[in-house]
């Protein structure tokens, strides 16, 4: 199973091994990792699993849909390159070892 | 429809638009969860689902269970809708995409976010005009009172004439069940409703910088037309009212009858939001909705053959033991995220970000001045097809001291 490093936004690391097919947002309440509220239970909807993808990784996972990058324009916290919504990717055995960043406001 | 049944499917007599069920649904929800993952129901010639894991994975597999053929019992390839079907609720992709993307651009959750300090005056308002009465009707006075206000001054709608947002969205829950006394109860009247909000559908009528307004702005970047435009407008003054109206008066019920649980949202009305996501979990306001199956599809040992109707159980997958802890326990702090209240997928209540601020705003304000809330008197359900709320809720509250 693919690891997962979630950081939170006070820097603590946390590393956790996710099924594949997993989202990163299911992955976090799964586990029991704080800093993603997902308010609409992941349907794109609320802009509340907002995560910052370490730069290496930016490049290597799948694109942002429309949807997920107009929801990006209201997130709580500032949007950058980095930003995803964490309903919105699927670990996959390419994406072991990737670290996301939590922001410091989902609400 | 003649297609072979196979013999493994649980078959069940129950008819969940009878005035029995729909009084008390949880034990007869707790009977179809527990008759297996999909269930006959020999009444309609229908198939439902009740549990948590079917009623997500059919709601998240819109190839399969489509809903253009309408969300109700009557399916639109055999019967002529009773209203131009909606381009959202019942529609499939691609088309329903288009639409779909029209309306999450225009309720945006930043856009509902600058909604908050309106809401929260007119919150502010009612919640000292209720104190001061000390004890009222939390259905009239309360929750029926904000939303018909907030919702459709934050959509652009005239003042006058809003009486028939509730009566139009009554009639249109019902209209997916079948036709009963209950539906056609409340489709006595309907014509001026319905030609009321035809009219508040077109631009003319519609506030600059509303909703409303901002749907037809937003329509033709998806190559959608006025006429489409409007038929989006009808969408929000269906949906919602009548679902939010519900969802409030349910919380006051639910706080009535649990004052340890109001307690805690008193003691901390930050909670008041979270608090609301347990009560679309708790009492979901929208209670069912069905689907149409595309193909032949296998669930769980059973075949269900294609063109077939499935009702979709929201509130019984909100309460499946298989799913949540303890789940007839009202508990404000529940994760609740992850129920289907608010439906998921692609259909998912497009409102729903609407409907946590005007919840959010209206309980945090009450928490802030009253200590309890308990019943005073009786509580009378409003029978609907598809929806579970009250028609009134006597109340007393006891404002916290100063």
């Amino acid at each position: 199973m693919p690891a997962v490093t979630y950081v939170s936004a006070d820097g603590a690391r946390e590393q956790v091994e996710l099924a594949v097919g997993t989202t990163l947002k299911d992955g976090a309440l799964e586990n029991g990792i704080d800093g993603i509220v997902a308010e609409c239970g992941g349907n794109a909807m609320c802009a509340t699993c907002h995560v910052y993808v370490d730069e290496a990784w930016i490049e290597r996972l799948p694109e942002r849909s429309e949807v997920e990058d107009e929801l990006l324009e209201s997130t709580a916290s500032e949007r950058t390159a980095a930003s995803r919504l964490s309903c919105q990717i699927k670990v996959s055995d390419e994406l072991e070892g990737l670290v996301v960043q939590l922001p410091e406001e989902q609400e | 429809m003649s297609a072979t049944i196979t013999s493994d499917a649980p078959v069940s007599r129950l008819d969940p638009f009878s005035e029995r069920f729909l009084n008390d649904p949880y034990p007869p929800h707790r009977e179809l969860r527990d008759a297996g993952p999909v269930v006959r129901l020999e009444r309609y010639g229908i198939w439902a689902m009740a549990r948590h894991e079917q009623v997500h994975a059919a709601l998240n597999d819109p190839e399969t269970f489509r809903s253009a053929a309408g969300v109700g019992l009557a399916d639109f390839t055999k019967e002529k809708p009773f209203r131009p079907p909606s381009l959202l609720l019942e529609a499939d992709p691609p088309e329903h995409s288009r639409a779909r993307r029209t309306i999450t651009g225009v309720l945006s959750p930043k856009r509902v976010r600058s909604l908050r300090e309106a809401f929260e005056r007119e919150a502010h308002a009612l919640v000292e005009r209720v104190v001061d009465q000390g004890r009222f009707d939390a259905v009239d006075e309360f929750a029926e009172a904000f939303p018909t206000k907030v919702f459709p001054d934050a959509v652009g709608v005239p003042d006058k004439g809003r009486e028939n947002l509730m009566a139009y969205g009554n009639m249109v829950f019902n209209a997916f069940g079948p036709q009963n006394e209950i539906f056609r109860e409340s489709a006595k009247g309907q014509d001026e409703v319905r030609e009321w909000i035809a009219e508040m559908c077109l631009r003319e009528n519609l506030r600059d910088g509303g909703l409303g307004a901002d749907i037809y702005e937003h329509a033709p970047r998806h190559e959608m037309g006025p006429d489409e435009a409007a038929l989006l407008v009808r969408s929000l003054l269906s949906a919602g009212v009548d679902t939010t109206v519900h969802g409030l008066g349910n919380a006051i019920y639910c706080f009535a009858t649990h004052p340890d649980q109001w307690a805690a949202v008193h003691a901390d009305p930050s909670r008041a939001r979270a608090a609301f996501e347990e009560v679309v979990r708790f009492e979901s306001p929208v209670q069912t909705f069905f689907r149409t199956t595309t193909r032949a599809v296998e669930v769980e040992g059973v075949t269900l053959p294609e063109g077939e109707k499935v009702l979709l159980f929201l509130a019984a997958a909100n309460r499946d033991p298989r799913h949540w802890e303890e789940p007839d326990r009202f508990d404000v702090e529940r994760r609740a995220s992850g129920h289907v209240g608010f439906g998921s997928g692609i259909h998912a209540c497009v409102g729903q970000m609407l409907a946590r601020l005007e919840a959010d705003v209206l309980i945090g304000a009450l928490a802030r001045r009253v200590e309890a809330i308990e019943l005073d008197g009786e509580p009378e359900l409003k029978l609907n097809n598809t929806l579970r709320g009250l028609a009134s809720l006597p109340v007393r509250v006891h404002p916290a001291s100063a």
